[in-house]
């Protein structure tokens, strides 16, 4: 679906990306996730063009991103941010209905599009007509989701979408966005620190340190078959939220 | 969106409105101007009666011009005529020429297309003046009597101790002893005549005071004052485009001596007559038939100036809007050609108001143009720096969520960015119209009309409550009130969203 070859990326002379190369397998969820400043975000900012490669090249669907490309690629992509990133002067209908406008979509068919939405998001439709500082954090997440999936996106990436959420909200969302997943069958990006996030939603688990991927796999695999010494540690030092995890399903 | 594109609208019909005004043709009209003291203000009124009795369309919006400007105001053909002295010309405007007949006169004025009409009948020099009790009892009739009395103690105005054809010769001419020479104000020189702290003052032989403090102007037995022969000053082609005009005009030939022009002066200066008024009675007089003043009530006054000063703002700050937005983007988009923008409009807002408006003058000419021209690049700075800095201050994080998206900078533009800087860039405009409220009342000094008029008269008449009530007080209220309408656009414009802070 969508393929990184040799990418790598220096930011004022520190190196946020090693040379790397990573497949992201469709109709699955893969999670990035390692410490703070590893990586993870840059190589996701990558895959939809917000940050231009040093050196490889990024290929969605046999096509190589290029600034020509770029802006149809992104139409076709969804992307939700820690906090939602939405638009303070438009409406949680305005934020969601953006791209379908400028697309010159009918405003009955954004209304009907956002009405399958509001449902599949189990956002409250009489909050479509609010601004995004009169809803809640987990309301706004549902609206960037909305907007992410507005035009039926091939894959979806999200940055820490749930990293700004107390944990009841977190623990709803978490539940209703793996439902979505599965039931779109989309591809998604997702990253996060947080190995119970990882676990929960990964069928693929890509950890990285320090700008290069230590070890990819299953939870699985990462628990029983470390390739690394680091990732033993960075597994036991949340080792809380694995240990409450396996005690529910071994 | 809808509110991007009512901006957009909004904007456009300014632009509209500023290319109309430029190419709009000027009314076919006899434009007749004065300069800025009694005396040629009278004397602008008395030409547009006379034109206007003999059917011309005349108009005196061009009174009391600072300094030269009535000079610039003709020679680019702003104004078709007024009121000059013969001294004045070959002493000052013409120095250069070194003019010493009336054939070298004419030539010159004929090479700038200019003619010399009719000469109204009195000079009106510089000269010397005595209290008339004080000047008997010394028996001083002329300057050379001067001589005998070195105790007298006198006061000059500036000028006139500093121009070469006064005091500097004057003193050397008469071999005048006074060791109590000093500089100061002119209408102050009078004042200290009147209460007796000095004796001699410079006057001009037509100043309403003579008459007024009972003066005796001293004969200048030496002959040594150019002649400032008063006559009226025109464009050359006036007769072919107003054929009869110079007609018309010959009749005030010979008809104003100098006891004529005081009396006129201080029907003015002493009896709060109307220029205007004093014009009329004085024709009737003169030339038979009746005259009538068109004299403005002082409401109608302030009315015409509101008008004025809000078209010299409206003209200016929309064209600054139109032109200030676009770089502002521009600024905020662009990093070193925005750091050459924001400079290059901060230099601007450096240069003195009046400076500016000075430096329009030789480009622009007098009038409404050099004042708006100034105060739309006044306008600038406030606007562009807030819509780059609108733009700047947008998080980081929405900006990747726009380019996210997939929507092409120019959408990101119109759909994000800017609804996103409105408060900002409002506040500029903001800051901008009041800045030019305020500035507008500078174009005063450059005959544009405004608020600024009165308060320019005011000054050269002394007359505080002009000043106050017909120019000041107004233009603090029209600042106030254009404070107060951009409060409330801000308040319809804003997007909604914008208006409260995030709860978080």
């Amino acid at each position: 679906m969508l393929e990184l070859v040799g990418v790598t990326k220096t930011f004022d002379g520190n190196t946020a990306v090693h040379p790397t190369s990573l497949e992201i397998p469709a109709a699955a969820t893969t999670v990035l996730i390692g410490p703070s400043g590893c990586g993870k975000s840059t190589l996701l900012r990558m895959m939809i063009g917000l940050v231009r490669p040093d050196a490889g090249s990024v290929t969605f669907e046999d096509e190589s991103l290029a600034p020509g490309n770029l802006i149809s690629i992104r139409q076709r992509l969804g992307y939700v941010i820690q906090d939602g990133g939405l638009f303070p002067h438009l409406t949680a209908r305005g934020n969601a209905g953006l791209l379908a406008s400028y697309l010159g979509w009918s405003n009955q068919r954004i209304a009907e599009r956002l009405e399958e939405l509001t449902e599949l998001t189990h956002f409250p439709g009489h909050g479509l007509d609010r601004f995004p500082h009169e809803l809640s954090g987990g309301e706004r997440q549902r609206v960037s989701l909305m907007r992410a999936l507005m035009l039926d996106p091939d894959m979806l990436l999200l940055d820490e979408p749930l990293g700004a959420l107390d944990p009841m909200i977190r623990y709803d969302l978490q539940t209703d966005l793996k439902e979505i997943f599965e039931r779109l069958a989309k591809t998604v990006v997702l990253v996060t620190h947080d190995m119970g996030e990882a676990s929960f939603f990964g069928h693929q688990i890509v950890l990285m340190r320090s700008g290069r991927i230590v070890q990819q796999g299953t939870v699985n695999e990462l628990l029983h078959a470390p390739a690394d010494p680091f990732v033993s540690q960075f597994i036991n030092a949340q080792r809380t939220v694995l240990d409450s995890r396996n005690g529910v399903s071994p | 969106m809808k509110r991007g594109q009512g901006l957009i609208i909004a904007l456009l019909v300014c632009a509209a409105g500023v290319a109309a005004w430029w190419l709009l043709p000027r009314a076919d009209t006899i434009q007749v101007g004065s300069k800025a003291f009694t005396e040629s203000v009278v004397l602008g009124d008395t030409l547009v009666q006379v034109l206007e009795e003999a059917g011309f369309e005349a108009r005196h919006d061009r009174a009391e011009m600072q300094g030269q400007l009535a000079w610039l105001a003709l020679n680019n053909g702003e104004i078709d005529l007024y009121i000059e002295y013969t001294g004045t010309l070959t002493e000052e405007l013409l120095i250069d020429l070194d003019i010493q007949s009336d054939a070298q006169l004419d030539a010159a004025l004929a090479e700038r297309g200019l003619k010399r009409g009719p000469a109204l009948g009195f000079h009106n020099n510089y000269a010397l003046g005595m209290r008339e009790a004080a000047a008997d009892e010394l028996g001083i009739r002329a300057i050379s009597d001067l001589a005998r009395h070195p105790e007298l103690r006198i006061r000059f105005s500036t000028a006139f101790m500093a121009r070469n054809d006064c005091w500097p010769t004057l003193r050397v001419r008469y071999n005048l002893p006074q060791q109590d020479v000093r500089g100061i104000e002119h209408n102050l020189a009078y004042t200290a005549l009147a209460n007796g702290s000095c004796d001699v003052t410079d006057v001009y032989t037509t100043d309403g005071q003579i008459e007024q403090l009972n003066l005796r102007v001293l004969e200048d037995d030496l002959g040594h004052f150019p002649a400032y022969e008063a006559f009226v000053l025109h464009r050359a082609d006036l007769e072919e485009r107003y054929p009869g005009a110079s007609e018309a005009l010959a009749q005030l030939s010979g008809q104003i001596d100098e006891t004529r022009m005081t009396k006129l002066n201080a029907a003015v200066q002493y009896e709060g007559r109307q220029p205007a008024e004093a014009a009329a009675s004085f024709l009737s007089d003169v030339l038979g038939g009746t005259y009538t003043a068109k004299v403005e009530s002082k409401t109608e006054q302030l009315v015409r100036n509101a008008w004025e000063h809000l078209w010299l703002v409206a003209v200016s700050l929309g064209a600054a809007i139109v032109m200030a937005l676009p770089l502002g983007v521009a600024a905020a988009k662009l990093p070193h050609f925005g750091q050459v923008i924001l400079a290059g409009v901060g230099i601007v807002q450096t240069i003195p108001s009046l400076a500016l408006l000075a430096f329009m003058i030789p480009l622009l000419g007098t009038g409404v143009q050099p004042a708006i021209v100034a105060l739309f690049l006044y306008s600038l700075l406030p606007i562009v720096r807030n819509t780059a800095t609108g733009l700047h201050s947008i998080p980081p994080s929405l900006r990747d969520s726009a380019i996210a998206l997939g929507l092409p900078a120019k959408a990101r533009l119109w759909r994000v960015e800017l609804p996103m800087a409105t408060r900002s860039i409002l506040a500029g405009i903001k800051i901008s119209a009041v800045i030019n409220v305020g500035t507008a009342a500078l174009g005063g000094f450059v005959g544009a009309g405004g608020f600024g008029q009165p308060i320019v008269t005011g000054l050269s008449r002394v007359d505080k409550d002009m000043i106050i009530w017909q120019g000041a007080v107004p233009a603090s209220i029209l600042a106030l009130a254009v404070q107060g309408i951009f409060e409330l656009a801000e308040r319809r414009l804003v997007p909604k969203g914008l208006r409260s802070k995030p709860s978080g």
